[in-house]
């Protein structure tokens, strides 16, 4: 019995906080993200020399073959650092349909470079969430045709992955004719969202798609999204303490007066067992296929509800410089803006999580 | 990340199965919050000792099982009594914190006299902690031991003891040396609750029910040898005990079964031709409070893990009392919510929902929340154990206020 990381987990978990320790100061998140959102070419080869671009590709096709707990270490560490690198789109989600869907093909030519670094797949599975500003994209059998929201890891991907109304998922190449493409600006600029049109474009249906693959993927991206918020509020809470600990009013330290001290506490209480529920929801979506979707709401949910406390709490708790550009507490708290409102809102994911278990009135 | 417990375990896990499928049925009925067990209780008690299932760490010679601590078994036996709605051993305050604070300070004729007795449920204990004057500053209490021909005399009032009604024994702090530093002048004491001078006035909460007490000391004489630990090291022995209230407030199991109760009242509970489930609002705050029972629990097998591994368990740990206090507050105020106009019906009204329970437990919860340390003593311990933030600046003492005072007024003389 061992609840919790194993070595091998908290060995990466160290390899790639160090890493990103030297890499992606915010400094560097800064000069990436000053005019819009960009990749940071030194973080992401950092990265790549530590094989994570290839963690979830199997080890066949050049990849490490690892697991969501792995995946979710990663992302945790990412949202630590406001890494402004792809990885939930192209490193988790796409090697994830691609090996399930993928024809031998599809997965020889574009897993090995994935794994590489050499390539990136954004995917679009918005609507399987929810259908806004009526975008969504239709297979006629032959052509898709419509709009794909939100397509993650956007700017710089050679492919993408996309859902259709009927949930099956489709393989399009970047230059595949009929593709329009525009990228959406967010609040944070850490990450890179965009929009596909589709006009007749042939794409390339994933095998045996009864739309169970878009449902994991849902299922995945809510868990890196879960963890990626962990990450960002752990660094929140710790930024937090820290400037308690130095800023000096009325004579002494903010942070020894039981006003400040309590949000603080307030912080750490709530934020605390969110670190279980993610790595439990990462675990069943490896090995317990049934609980995972239900889990996979549950850390998607309340890691969003739980650190938008984090997010405003820590930044009252900087007083007004929290509120500058200038100490950057900003960019923590964009990341867990994003990370609570893509895939679901905590309100639309509960509804999901009320229906899988059978609680919601047939209609 | 493995969740298996492993052969060994999972063989014990049978056996307790099979122990309470054999003699489930000779269990108390209900939980039973009396606090003095019936006749059924304390048979089932010895039972449960004999098969190691209580008391289990506790030397034979004092009325234990006699095996080696492990967490998992524990556990396991936690669970499986859970599972089955069977209750288990005791869990009184003279088991859970007399107990263990005997073992680790009282003398071999104290261990010898009272863990037996006490560990089957002859003898019932209460707690002599707080005072009026003494709650999150416990060390402030006022209730004074003079000594007076070989003999502790006792002048004072205690609050919230909870089972001073039935109890035999007491545990009590009491002030033995008025001269010394608050936290170095008491003593920890045990005493007949038959003893002449002690009243007990039943204490009525906001549930309606007198779930506590107010004791009253009038010049109650306790023999000089009824101390735990020496005189003045109270502070010391009580904190030694206040280790051991390991849990009793942050069961993740209780919050399961809570959560459990909870979806079937609102599939039950009828509303025009659906039921409140069908309350799209209401639905909402369920899944919000079911995700967070899940954290707990998850947290809680983080600990359990932590602590097989001899970590202590830190942040983990910290927020348990604040966090499954808080979460089963809420879990009793979305049942009541649930019941809408029906929710304000208590006192054995007619329509009433199970028994007025929710209404009990919304109210008792908030209790739970203020008792055995509250939200905001829990949040100073988050912030200053678990995030190491500093200490509250201490004010500066009255005496050395005096003191200060005194020579400061001295010198001035000495200068004129």
């Amino acid at each position: 019995m061992d609840f919790g990381l194993s070595q091998d987990q908290q060995m990466l978990r160290d390899a790639i906080s160090r890493t990103l320790a030297d890499t992606c100061p915010l400094d560097h998140v800064r000069e990436c993200t000053e005019d819009r959102a960009s990749f940071s070419d030194k973080v992401c080869s950092a990265l790549g020399e530590l094989g994570i671009w290839g963690m979830m590709v199997p080890e066949q096709y050049g990849g490490l073959g690892m697991t969501m707990l792995d995946a979710a270490v990663v992302a945790e560490q990412l949202g630590y650092a406001v890494a402004p690198v792809p990885f939930i789109g192209s490193h988790v989600l796409a090697p994830l349909a691609l090996a399930q869907g993928g024809s031998e093909e599809l997965k020889a030519h574009w897993l090995p470079r994935i794994a590489k670094g050499e390539a990136q797949v954004a995917v679009a599975i918005a609507q399987t969430v929810e259908i806004r500003d009526q975008s969504s994209v239709d297979f006629d059998g032959e052509k898709l045709d419509g709009t794909a929201l939100f397509a993650l890891d956007f700017l710089g991907a050679d492919a993408f992955l996309v859902v259709d109304t009927a949930g099956r998922m489709h393989f399009v190449a970047g230059d595949a004719a009929g593709l329009e493409m525009a990228p959406l600006t967010t609040i944070d600029r850490t990450r890179s969202v965009g929009e596909l049109r589709f006009s007749g474009v042939a794409g390339e249906a994933l095998a045996d798609d009864d739309g169970s693959t878009s449902s994991r993927l849902r299922d995945a991206g809510r868990v890196i999204l879960a963890a990626d918020s962990l990450g960002a509020g752990q660094a929140m809470i710790e930024k937090a303490v820290d400037y308690a600990g130095q800023r000096e009013q009325f004579g002494r330290v903010i942070g020894s007066f039981q006003a400040v001290k309590h949000m603080c506490a307030e912080m750490a209480a709530r934020h605390e067992p969110c670190r279980s529920l993610v790595w439990y929801a990462a675990h069943a979506f490896d090995t317990a296929p049934d609980e995972a979707p239900l889990m996979a709401c549950h850390a998607k949910s309340h890691t969003g509800e739980v650190h938008r406390f984090v997010a405003r709490t820590s930044t009252e708790v900087h007083g007004g410089m929290g509120f500058t550009d200038l100490l950057g507490l900003h960019f923590w708290f964009k990341r867990i803006g994003f990370d609570r409102q893509i895939l679901g809102g905590p309100e639309k994911v509960r509804a999901e999580a009320a229906a899988l278990q059978g609680w919601t009135q047939a209609a | 990340m493995d969740l298996d417990y492993g052969p060994r375990y999972d063989a014990f896990r049978e056996e307790v199965r099979q122990f309470l499928q054999t003699h489930g049925h000779r269990a108390p009925g209900g939980q039973g919050r009396a606090a003095r067990p019936s006749p059924e209780a304390v048979a089932w008690q010895k039972l449960l000792i004999q098969h190691g299932y209580t008391a289990r760490t506790i030397p034979e010679e004092y009325g234990g099982y006699g095996a080696e601590p492990d967490i998992l078994v524990s556990r396991i036996i936690a669970e499986e009594f859970s599972r089955a709605g069977i209750p288990g051993g005791l869990a009184n305050q003279g088991i859970s914190m007399l107990v263990p604070t005997l073992l680790e300070l009282g003398t071999e004729a104290q261990k010898r006299e009272w863990i037996k007795p006490t560990l089957e449920g002859e003898i019932v204990w209460c707690q002599g902690y707080s005072e009026p004057g003494a709650g999150s500053d416990l060390a402030a209490l006022k209730t004074s031991a003079r000594v007076e021909n070989g003999d502790f005399v006792i002048n004072g009032q205690k609050i919230w003891t909870s089972t001073a009604k039935q109890a035999d024994m007491i545990f009590c702090l009491v002030r033995t040396e008025p001269d010394a530093p608050k936290h170095g002048g008491i003593s920890y004491l045990i005493f007949s609750m038959d003893t002449p001078g002690i009243e007990v006035r039943p204490l009525r909460t906001m549930t309606g029910h007198a779930e506590f007490n107010e004791t009253f000391f009038t010049d109650v004489r306790v023999p000089m040898d009824q101390i735990v630990g020496q005189r003045g090291q109270g502070w010391y022995v009580a904190n030694a005990t206040l280790g051991h209230e390991r849990g009793m407030l942050g069961d993740p199991d209780a919050l399961e079964s809570r959560l459990q109760a909870l979806v079937r009242l609102m599939q039950a509970e009828q509303v025009g031709q659906g039921c409140a489930m069908d309350n799209a609002v209401l639905r909402d705050r369920l899944v919000a409070l079911q995700a967070e029972v899940a954290a707990m629990k998850f947290n809680g097998m983080r600990i359990l893990s932590n602590s097989l591994k001899g970590d202590p368990g830190g942040m983990a740990k910290l927020i348990v009392k604040l966090q499954s206090c808080e979460l089963a507050h809420q879990i009793s105020a979305l049942a009541i919510d649930a019941m809408g106009e029906m929710g304000i019906l208590y006192h054995g009204s007619e329509r009433e929902r199970e028994g007025g329970a929710w209404q009990w437990n919304y109210m008792f919860q908030l209790g739970l929340i203020i008792g055995g340390g509250t939200a905001q003593i829990q949040k100073n311990i988050i912030a200053e154990r678990g995030l190491e933030m500093p200490r509250e600046p201490k004010l500066a003492k009255p005496a050395a206020v005096e003191q200060a005072t005194k020579v400061a007024s001295g010198q001035e003389k000495g200068a004129v």
